[in-house]
């Protein structure tokens, strides 16, 4: 025993911490959350067990929950596609050695580092008023703006363009991707007078597949989690008519303005599976798209 | 045949030469020209904002210019002292939060990282491979559990919540970061520093943590800027208005509902992103370097 600890007690030593922050605050609360997902739980009284009830529930007559899946899947297959295209196109123009490289990448970056605000969502409610500045703008070219914020038709487009906005994280590697690819492939191409396009899908594209990869699969994690701007934007209950209620403001709602905690974390247990699937899915995708450098030959 | 004089065929190669660089030039300025066009159209809801907030109400919605018919700067001490309390008071309680989270993440990470990267245990590369599966859970599976927990032992509506779990290494994210840098360092060191009889601690405090600066900077930064912005924890956790951090406050201003008050609405947002500013100007090449090699946000 005195050898067991001697040999190993450092080791536990330091991880102190991380054993009292794991259980009690990682697994310890995801084990809870699935057995209240299987009970009715409004705080006051003991969690109620109830079986299958509130995914039954969920599933077979709960419209505002499929409602805030079209709307959160909405914006992760407009937002994060779009938000990736920006970043390379960027990327691509910011090349190695071009003058004033960091002072772009700086301030295409800002959004970013500022998006995650209350500010900025605050600021982009004000953008998107019927009589504020991008109907003005659109005003200026003939064209009379929606009611962005107030129309159901609309609103989901205000965050996407919020999301898009913020395409700095992945454009910086984006950018220390490209410069990994060996200069020597885009002259020999120039020599066999490949078009640029030519060279961006044959040479750029496949040598970039796992940084495109990569910032797929965090990007898309990002997007299903997004809490704040929706929330700021749609007032806290995500209107207009659960046009912005994204499921992490359903949850948030369920769990905190109503107690109906049981319910809240099958809701909860439903987006970790769906970010499960999908990071899955990329995962066992990849495996076509993706290849790495030192697995060639 | 014509036979070119050496005169000739020097004034053809020159023409050549010029027509090329000539084209060059264009290409880069066309380029700096469409990225200078781009850069203007990112940062101008930042740049309208901080107009917004010196400008007289009326003049706010309906009207792009940035250039405010009178300076309103009153807006700013308006603002500050625009809610029930002062802003000092929220600023305090964001200060105090966010710099215990800084102290509390980038300490207990490093220590666990420092397990990881450089101590033999039993278990060890279960508890590995655990840590890193703490990644990929949302924090909304985990959320209700916590609140639950807090509530239980009574720390809702304290800072504790917010503080508490950020000196348990909750943050896979950055024990990952500074293992891969622990791992960098040159094993001799530790092993010179035992023969001399330092302790595991001893080694740790005066041999890795010196030498670790960069990788501790980047988790203090980004610690620094994400609970700076953070809303979920302070929205749950904090119910009296004598406890709200900044981002909350700001909240508070939109709900109010009070039309005229745009202009200092802005100006307390303003404020509040500073910070994060002014850390993005001093520590840039950190969070760009953070982002680059490893995808944080």
């Amino acid at each position: 025993m005195k050898k067991f600890f001697a040999k190993n007690g450092p080791g536990y030593f330091f991880l102190i911490p991380w054993f009292i922050g794991f259980f009690c605050l990682a697994l310890g609360p995801i084990l809870y959350s699935l057995y209240l997902s299987f009970t009715k739980y409004n705080i006051f009284k003991p969690p109620k067990w109830i079986g299958l009830e509130n995914y039954e529930f969920m599933f077979l007559y709960d419209d505002r929950f499929w409602k805030s899946l079209e709307v959160t899947f909405s914006y992760v297959f407009m937002s994060v596609p779009g938000k990736l295209i920006f970043a390379l196109a960027v990327a691509m123009l910011l090349d190695k050695g071009m003058r004033a490289i960091g002072f772009y990448r700086a301030l295409f970056y800002l959004p970013s580092i500022l998006g995650g605000s209350i500010a900025v969502a605050i600021l982009w409610k004000q953008l998107f008023e019927y009589n504020g500045v991008i109907n003005s703008l659109l005003a200026k070219i003939g064209i009379e703006g929606p009611y962005w914020l107030n129309d159901p038709n609309y609103s989901l487009y205000t965050l996407v363009m919020l999301g898009m906005w913020q395409f700095g994280s992945p454009m910086l590697i984006f950018i220390a991707g490209l410069r990994a690819i060996p200069r020597e492939l885009y002259e020999a191409a120039e020599i066999d007078a490949a078009s640029k396009w030519k060279q961006f899908y044959a040479i750029t594209v496949p040598l970039l597949a796992p940084v495109i990869f990569f910032n797929l699969v965090l990007q898309m994690i990002d997007a299903f989690k997004t809490f704040s701007s929706a929330f700021i934007i749609s007032g806290g209950a995500g209107a207009p008519l659960d046009s912005l209620n994204f499921i992490t403001v359903y949850l948030y709602n369920e769990a905190f303005a109503f107690y109906r905690m049981g319910y809240a974390s099958s809701l909860a247990w439903i987006l970790m599976l769906i970010i499960a699937v999908f990071t899955g899915v990329a995962f066992f995708s990849s495996r076509y798209w993706v290849h790495y450098e030192n697995e060639r030959d | 045949m014509t036979d070119l004089s050496i005169q000739e065929a020097s004034e053809i190669a020159h023409n050549y030469r010029v027509i090329r660089d000539k084209r060059k030039r264009r290409a880069a300025i066309t380029k700096h020209l469409f990225l200078a066009i781009c850069s203007l159209i990112m940062v101008y809801p930042l740049i309208w904002m901080i107009v917004s907030s010196v400008k007289p109400d009326n003049e706010i919605f309906g009207n792009i210019s940035l250039w405010p018919s009178e300076f309103i700067w009153q807006n700013y001490p308006d603002g500050w002292n625009g809610l029930f309390l002062s802003f000092t008071v929220f600023y305090k309680n964001s200060i105090i939060v966010t710099v215990l989270a800084v102290i509390g993440n980038t300490l207990s990470c490093s220590f666990a990282a420092y397990a990881f990267a450089r101590l033999e245990f039993k278990g060890k590369n279960i508890f590995f491979a655990l840590m890193m599966m703490t990644l990929m859970i949302p924090y909304h599976v985990v959320l209700i559990p916590q609140y639950l927990l807090f509530l239980k032992i009574g720390w809702v509506n304290t800072f504790l919540p917010l503080i508490v779990p950020r000196f348990l290494a909750g943050d896979a994210f950055f024990i990952f970061l500074m293992v891969q840098f622990f791992r960098q360092l040159p094993r001799d060191l530790d092993e010179a520093a035992m023969i001399d009889g330092c302790s595991p601690f001893k080694i740790y405090w005066a041999v890795i943590m010196p030498l670790s600066l960069p990788a501790l900077a980047t988790t203090a930064i980004f610690t620094f800027i994400w609970t700076w912005e953070d809303f979920l924890g302070p929205l749950i956790y904090l119910n009296d208005i004598r406890d709200y951090t900044v981002p909350l406050a700001l909240r508070n201003f939109i709900s109010q509902d009070s039309v005229s008050m745009f202009g200092q609405l802005f100006a307390m947002s303003i404020l509040s992103i500073v910070p994060i500013f002014v850390f993005f100007i001093f520590f840039q090449k950190f969070i760009i370097r953070g982002i680059a090699t490893s995808g944080l946000k």
